[in-house]
């Protein structure tokens, strides 16, 4: 029987969704050990990194990251699978669409604040439209939500003023072209 | 935090402030929680348990049988039924779940009941 070497050779998108990747879930794991006095409720300071890599490589780089974010996140943190991982996923797919119409707003008019206002709040309706529908289904579960919005709106201020501060100070690494030499940073 | 004002565009604000509004908006639904429903108990109609639908538990109550058993009332969130009863017929328990507002199970041998109270329902009383 012949060894047969299975050969993926990665291209230099990949090393730069993976990078970013990296960073989102470190996030991730960083902000589980932060007490929370509501369980669901997080600041999500990984968004802060889908809406870099949305301003600067667009929404299939903004998807890739995330997901794989979700995923791998949930796995060092134990929750793949498990009710959390499906909210966050929710969460996740529906602050995607969101940012992905919120990406085409005039950006003379609107910045990251108003994308990540837009997926801060698409991310809690995401996930508390599979809550209701599958782990808690009672009406009780909809008292939360006035909770979730206001957390959705301080967290998503947060997080749309520093992914502008490090879009603003990344500024010249971005300019170079892509792919090209961002390796090392 | 000066620093960070020039961040915020126009539509940025605009998007703030809807934001905001939208939150202030569903705030009274947070103070509005003290209607929530339960589940009530009765035994020879003078209420013995309120058991809020929102966590599981398990309670037993003795009813008029004594010494044949006493009644198991189960709560879920969002529902609550007689999981056992140690009348003949067992009409109570084989009524299953009560989800609606003012549904009723009743274990007559054992003088107790089980209805669900608190949210204003579309019928006065349901019984099957």
């Amino acid at each position: 029987m012949t060894a047969s070497p299975i050969e993926l050779t990665p291209t230099a998108d990949d090393h730069r969704i993976a990078r970013y990747a990296a960073a989102a879930i470190a996030l991730s794991v960083v902000e589980a050990a932060i007490p929370m006095p509501l369980p669901g409720v997080k600041p999500g300071l990984a968004n802060i990194i889908t809406l870099i890599v949305l301003a600067r490589y667009g929404w299939r780089d903004a998807v890739w990251v995330t997901l794989l974010r979700v995923v791998a996140g949930s796995l060092l943190l134990g929750q793949f699978l498990a009710p959390g991982f499906f909210l966050s996923l929710a969460g996740a797919l529906a602050s995607l669409v969101a940012l992905g119409f919120a990406m085409h707003l005039p950006a003379r008019w609107f910045g990251p604040v108003s994308q990540s206002l837009a997926a801060a709040f698409a991310h809690i309706a995401g996930q508390l439209v599979v809550a209701r529908l599958w782990l808690v289904p009672h009406d009780g579960l909809l008292y939360l939500l006035p909770f979730f919005a206001l957390a959705a709106l301080v967290f998503g201020l947060a997080n749309g003023l520093a992914a502008a501060k490090l879009l603003e100070e990344t500024a010249s690494i971005a300019s170079r072209p892509a792919g090209a030499t961002n390796d090392r940073t | 935090m000066k620093n960070f004002l020039r961040f915020m565009k126009p539509g940025d604000w605009a998007m703030l402030l809807l934001a905001a509004a939208g939150t202030a908006a569903l705030a009274p639904i947070a103070f509005s929680g003290g209607a929530a429903e339960k589940a009530v108990v009765r035994r020879d109609g003078v209420v013995v348990a309120e058991l809020p639908l929102t966590q599981a538990r398990r309670i037993e109550v003795a009813g008029a049988m004594g010494a044949k058993g006493t009644t198991v009332i189960e709560v879920q969130p969002g529902r609550a039924r007689v999981a056992s009863d140690p009348g003949p017929r067992q009409y109570c328990v084989r009524q299953g779940w009560l989800t609606q507002p003012n549904a009723i199970a009743i274990c007559a041998p054992s003088h107790i009941s089980l209805s669900i109270a608190g949210r204003t329902g579309s019928h006065d009383s349901l019984a099957y």
